[in-house]
């Protein structure tokens, strides 16, 4: 169990983005991961050195993510450049020399992964007193691969009880959920809501006191702040801790391909975040579309982040503002709440029921436990709607739906809806491989 | 099947739903991409077929075990992640070692290998066992449901189920 040591002592990560974030103000943050150590130094000294209020990124490899540290093991030997940083294969003394002097009081940095199955990574950060991180048993287990969700829930238990106990020992303890991605694209605003919910909820339920829900950018800016006032409201009715704060990701799907485009959608972001009293925002790069980006392209998207930010009026004080009304995603995402909350005490036992049942269902993930029945579509106006909602527990509240609204092109269409409208007209269609 | 005689497609029993049969729609082993399948799906169920979508990353075990329990009318292998080729190389050889499903009809396509040569990676699938190979430089989508239709008409004809279906190199 690491204790205070000087020089490791970093501040309370969710701390921290409340205290420098909301009321008009935006911690903001990068992406980031490099093998190369002096690499993952540098970007992170400039994370630091940006002009805004950021917190740091260390991103973990691929390889590492699923799993494959023999495969790490002869990147490293070999020489090839790995897609994010092997924190649990660098030995632990070259990870605080990577982090010495950058993480402290003013700066704490966070672990970002995408592991269904994160023993490894948790033991390997908790030894490093590296107290922030990410994910969620469903979030990180439904859109990537194949792992049973069973066994993700069982994993990101047992993990997020050992974190919990951390507390006390050095910084607190912070995990983030993402279930307000999945997918990145064409999931409803409302069960990403909910999802991103319970997650938090399962997390809190384990022990973890400081906590901060995801929110994913979506097609319409209008959609996306109900979806949030939403989230928010949702936050105060049932989380069981007063340290929680939402996170915005700047859009996940299809990327804008021309450089305006991308800083115009990740200025919207920026707006969203602002104007719903989020606290904290992760930018996407001009590079999004093309490849992984430079330190230098963080550090401007940082900044042209922080600077739309600051031009954003603040969401007014005083009473709730007209979204506080039960507004469409608030009773669509407490319904999915409420439904998956009966079914299990427990609420990683709720979440496998849930999927088991249909009452969570992932449009267009086909992972083996997620029933894939639900359909969503772009509406002409751009927002995300429910074509078919499978066994989700909404017949009461969805109306008007009709089968054969959504077509292979379709479904093409919308996936890269983003990229054209923020991109100049004459655009090459989207590639299905994320390019 | 093995010893040659013929079996009229008609006589195969299809599932009520999805009429027209039932399409196996899978990537390889090492690819995690998931909107190419579900493109494929929604293309495939247009087509009239019920689809068996088997995600992302699927060993070749698990792909062999489901072809032999849901006896496909059609296998589809999508990949974007330039491994297709050698993964696909590897699978149909599996795939056309089991006596039941030697003359499942089997594509593959997408964006199969990481440098720009479709020509020589479409023959050496075609010839490995492949019915058809549709990588990304023609319009894929076209040549794919071209295949579809040839498919349905030799059905439709309830011709010699041994004899090699047309090969189709888009």
């Amino acid at each position: 169990m690491p204790t205070g040591q000087p020089g490791r002592q970093s501040a309370d990560f969710g701390a921290f983005v409340r205290a420098h974030g909301a009321r008009g103000r935006l911690v903001v943050q990068p992406r980031m991961g490099f093998g190369d150590p002096a690499r993952m130094r540098a970007g992170l000294l400039a994370t630091r050195r940006a002009d805004a209020h950021t917190v740091g990124t260390i991103t973990l490899d691929s390889h590492t993510r699923v799993g494959h540290l023999q495969a790490v093991e002869e990147a490293l030997r070999a020489g090839f450049d790995l897609n994010g940083y092997p924190v649990v294969s660098h030995p632990a003394e070259t990870t605080e020399r990577v982090l010495d002097g950058i993480r402290g009081p003013d700066f704490p940095v966070q672990v970002r992964h995408g592991s269904a199955l994160p023993r490894d990574i948790f033991a390997a950060i908790a030894a490093l007193g590296l107290t922030a991180t990410e994910g969620g048993p469903v979030s990180y287990c439904l859109p990537y691969g194949r792992t049973p969700l069973a066994e993700a829930v069982r994993e990101w238990t047992e993990c997020s009880e050992l974190f919990a106990e951390l507390s006390g020992s050095g910084a607190e303890p912070h995990i983030e959920t993402f279930g307000g991605c999945m997918l990145g694209q064409l999931c409803p605003p409302s069960q990403l809501v909910a999802l991103s919910l319970l997650e938090a909820m399962f997390f809190v339920q384990h022990g973890v006191r400081s906590v901060s829900l995801s929110y994913a950018q979506q097609t319409h800016l209008g959609q996306d702040q109900e979806a949030v006032a939403a989230l928010r409201r949702l936050c105060r009715e049932h989380l069981r801790t007063d340290d929680w704060h939402v996170v915005v990701y700047a859009y996940m799907g299809v990327y804008p391909q021309t450089d305006g485009g991308a800083l115009r959608l990740l200025g919207q972001a920026a707006e969203l975040a602002v104007s719903t009293g989020c606290e904290r925002l992760i930018v996407k790069t001009v590079a999004e579309a093309r490849r992984i980006p430079t330190i230098l392209e963080n550090v401007q998207a940082l900044e042209y982040a922080a600077d739309v930010a600051e031009r954003t009026p603040r969401p007014p004080a005083g009473p709730g503002p007209p979204a506080e009304a039960d507004s469409q995603t608030y009773q669509e995402a407490r319904a999915l709440v409420e439904a998956v909350l009966s079914l299990h005490t427990d609420i990683g036992t709720a979440l496998m029921r849930a999927f088991q049942h249909g009452y969570l269902d992932i449009p267009y993930c086909v992972h083996p436990d997620n029933c894939g029945r639900t359909r969503s579509y772009l509406d002409s106006g751009g927002r995300l709607r429910w074509a078919d909602i499978g066994s989700l527990p909404l017949g009461h509240l969805v109306t008007g739906l009709r089968t054969g609204r959504v077509t292979a092109p379709g479904l093409l269409g919308d996936l890269s809806y983003v990229r054209s409208t923020f991109d100049s007209p004459g655009v090459p269609p989207v590639l299905l491989d994320g390019t | 099947m093995s010893d040659g005689a013929a079996v009229a497609p008609a006589e195969r029993t299809l599932p009520a739903q999805g009429g027209k049969g039932t399409v196996v729609v899978t990537t390889v082993a090492s690819d995690s991409h998931t909107w190419n399948l579900v493109y494929l799906q929604l293309l495939i169920e247009e087509l009239g077929y019920r689809v068996i979508n088997l995600g992302p990353c699927v060993p070749d075990d698990l792909l062999v075990r489901e072809c032999l329990e849901t006896a496909p009318d059609l296998l589809v292998v999508s990949s974007v992640n330039g491994h297709g080729h050698q993964e696909g190389m590897r699978l149909i050889r599996r795939l056309r070692e089991q006596p039941e499903l030697a003359a499942t009809p089997a594509v593959i396509g997408g964006k199969l290998g990481i440098t720009d040569e479709a020509d020589a990676l479409s023959e050496q699938l075609s010839q490995a066992g492949f019915d058809a190979v549709f990588p990304d430089d023609a319009d894929p989508v076209i040549a794919f449901r071209s295949f579809v239709e040839v498919l349905e008409s030799s059905a439709r004809t309830a011709g010699n189920r041994a004899l090699p279906w047309p090969r189709i190199t888009a």
